[in-house]
């Protein structure tokens, strides 16, 4: 009956990624080994356990498994398989090596530890039997029941667009917007999520990019490029919950973000004259506004000027008065050229022409800088 | 028994592996995601874990499921929502412009029976359904202004979609759980050109308008100012005009024959006679 249990084990693929249970490769490697020639009970006694107290049973168990594939894969003459083994008891070696394999396979597939952020859904012969929540959690063996551990607490991320290539959005006012925008989500209900969709991840994609093209084609360009991007990002959102929850998906979407939205590449141009002009428009105003401010301060200066000379005036118009003019005539002929015609009855003439003369391409000067 | 075993260890093998061999053969694992179809010598007979909606998980047909040994088989067939995606496809809306829709459909098998006797496996029902979305969409599609094309989702378009493809679905035992467009474009060459083209021409007709409307502003803060200005200086040489006029005089003498601090003015010559105003007591004719 021993070896039975062995060939249960052996069936069962524990060695199947060549490790042995306590993590150390089997001294006989794989599946090809050549069984030794030799008649069979003529072995050596078993190695010494080696190491911790725990591997008592290492050595021999692996030996244990040594002999069964020969006895099964390499089809040797069977033996009574009782020559030279030690014994511990009246039980062989074996005997207590199986129990303690088995008791370990027991107890590694009954006690499942759950992390904070998982949930272990437990399905016992493929049927869904229960969700364990974090800590230690208690299944039937592993042939019967068997634990698929879920992260529920990590955020995913899709990315939709990219900063290398277009992704062109048709708005609803018939224009293109280039869009790249990134999803964000989590599994809410662990069953849902492992039984309900057969490419989860794709789906989400999917159904993020179908979201947002609908809600583009119900916005203008402008919208899009401007400030409702937010509204975007929400309505696209929930557009999403929706449609995974019609396929109960068991995943809740937790953000949508628009990483980027720009008119397409060969219109661009055209979009910076845009910004352009309104900086033209701009510091044209800030002109306008330059000039009407000094006009004003001239305004009022000269107002004020004005004022405070007549307030004086006032006072003594007739003196006022004549020193004015006296100081004016005084300033203006201190520093022109004089002529004075001492002579009555004579009208002055002055020699017009003569004086012009030298001047005579003024006027056209004059014209042509009449428009500045 | 242990006697046995030691006195024919071959043939206890050989019986415990034929045993264990007719246990696995009698019994099937039948996963939540998976729904089967019992074939007893080809004849489907039963289905195990069909599809019921509603239903919750482990109340199901999953688990153990008891079978004849070596004459009944399962067909698996996926429980799942999938995927059918499908290629681009051509719309001509009714006003004649073009439009590329891809589109995809989620579907679920509900009647594992009927499917496997229609088409088998998952594969075969998605190549048949495959063409049947895409002309469905394009007569559906087709029948509309291409304004509306961008959002279909509003007039109950896909609905319609939907619908007319689940009625073929039906046949295979496939419900047709959505209908969605992924993307929407225009296709390469004139079309998307001319695209280009009007938001370009938009954006110029914008700019335009803008520096327009900038040069307008910038005239009115202009002419407000200006009439300030003139508010300003009636308000104040308004109070006696007769004076105002007498100290602008002097003060575009000194302007005109001084300059202003800018520049030089022209040089001038006066020439008066005694008669002047300025040389009456020049003259002493007092």
């Amino acid at each position: 009956m021993s070896f039975l249990f062995g060939w249960v084990a052996r069936s069962r693929g524990l060695f199947a990624d060549n490790k042995g249970p306590w993590g150390s490769p089997p001294s006989g490697g794989g599946g090809s080994d050549e069984p030794t020639p030799g008649p069979w009970g003529k072995n050596a006694p078993p190695k010494r356990p080696r190491g911790d107290g725990l591997g008592g049973g290492v050595s021999s168990l692996e030996e244990f498994l040594e002999r069964n594939k020969r006895r099964f894969g390499g089809g040797g003459p069977g033996g009574s398989g009782g020559g030279g083994v030690p014994t511990i008891g009246d039980r062989s070696i074996y005997f207590w090596a199986a129990i303690g394999f088995v008791t370990l396979w027991l107890l590694f597939t009954t006690f499942h530890r759950i992390a904070p952020e998982e949930r272990g859904v437990v399905t016992m012969f493929g049927r869904y039997h229960a969700t364990l929540e974090p800590g230690i959690g208690m299944t039937l063996p592993a042939p019967i029941s068997s634990v698929q551990k879920v992260n529920v607490a990590e955020i995913r991320g899709v990315d939709v667009g990219s900063a290398t290539e277009e992704t062109l959005v048709l708005t609803g006012d018939q224009n293109l917007v280039d869009i790249a925008y990134r999803v964000l989500w989590s599994i809410r209900d662990p069953e849902q999520f492992l039984f309900e969709l057969r490419t989860p991840e794709d789906t989400i994609s999917q159904v993020a990019e179908s979201s947002m093209r609908q809600v583009v084609s119900q916005m203008s360009l402008n919208d899009v490029l401007g400030i409702r991007r937010g509204e975007i990002e929400a309505r696209v959102r929930d557009e999403i919950q929706r449609t995974l929850e019609r396929y109960q998906s068991g995943v809740i979407i937790r953000n949508v973000s628009i990483r980027q939205a720009d008119p397409p590449g060969s219109v661009n141009e055209a979009f910076k004259d845009v910004t352009a002009a309104q900086q033209d428009a701009e510091s044209e105003i800030n002109k306008a506004n330059a000039y009407a401010l000094q006009l004003r301060q001239l305004a009022q200066g000269e107002a004020t000027a004005f004022t405070k000379v007549y307030e004086q005036y006032t006072l003594a118009p007739d003196v006022t008065r004549k020193r004015m003019y006296y100081e004016t005539m005084e300033r203006i002929l201190r520093n022109v050229e004089k002529t004075i015609v001492e002579t009555p009855g004579v009208t002055p003439y002055l020699p017009i022409n003569q004086m012009q003369q030298p001047r005579a391409p003024r006027p056209q000067q004059q014209q042509q800088g009449s428009g500045q | 028994m242990i006697d046995f075993v030691r006195a024919h260890p071959l043939m206890t093998g050989l019986l415990s592996f034929l045993l264990l061999f007719t246990f696995f053969q009698s019994v099937s694992i039948v996963r939540e995601t998976q729904q089967g179809v019992v074939t007893r010598l080809g004849k489907p007979v039963r289905i195990v874990n069909r599809f019921e909606t509603g239903e919750r998980f482990g109340e199901a047909g999953a688990g153990l499921n008891a079978k004849i040994p070596f004459v009944e088989s399962i067909v698996w067939i996926d429980k799942r929502v999938r995927d059918l995606d499908m290629d681009a496809q051509q719309v001509l809306s009714t006003d004649q412009r073009r439009l590329e829709v891809d589109a995809f459909a989620r579907y679920r098998v509900v009647d594992p029976l009927r499917m496997f006797i229609a088409a088998r496996s998952e594969d075969r029902v998605e190549q048949a359904l495959r063409p049947i979305l895409g002309s469905q969409l394009r007569n559906e599609l087709g029948k509309r202004p291409f304004a509306s094309l961008l959002s279909p989702e509003r007039e109950g378009a896909m609905e319609n979609i939907r619908v007319g493809l689940n009625r073929i679905a039906e046949q295979y035992g496939v419900e047709i759980v959505d209908v969605r467009i992924k993307k929407a474009d225009l296709p390469t060459g004139a079309p998307l050109d001319s695209l280009f083209a009007r938001m370009r021409s938009a954006r110029e007709q914008e700019a335009r308008s803008i520096r327009a409307e900038g040069a307008k502003r910038a005239q009115i803060i202009r002419a407000e100012a200006d009439a300030e200005a003139a508010q300003i200086y009636a308000a104040s040489f308004g109070r006696d005009p007769e004076f105002y006029d007498f100290y602008r005089a002097m003060q575009s003498y000194q302007t005109t024959f001084l300059g202003d601090g800018r520049g030089q003015p022209a040089p001038t010559t006066i020439i008066m006679s005694p008669d002047n105003e300025y040389l009456r007591e020049f003259n002493g004719n007092r």
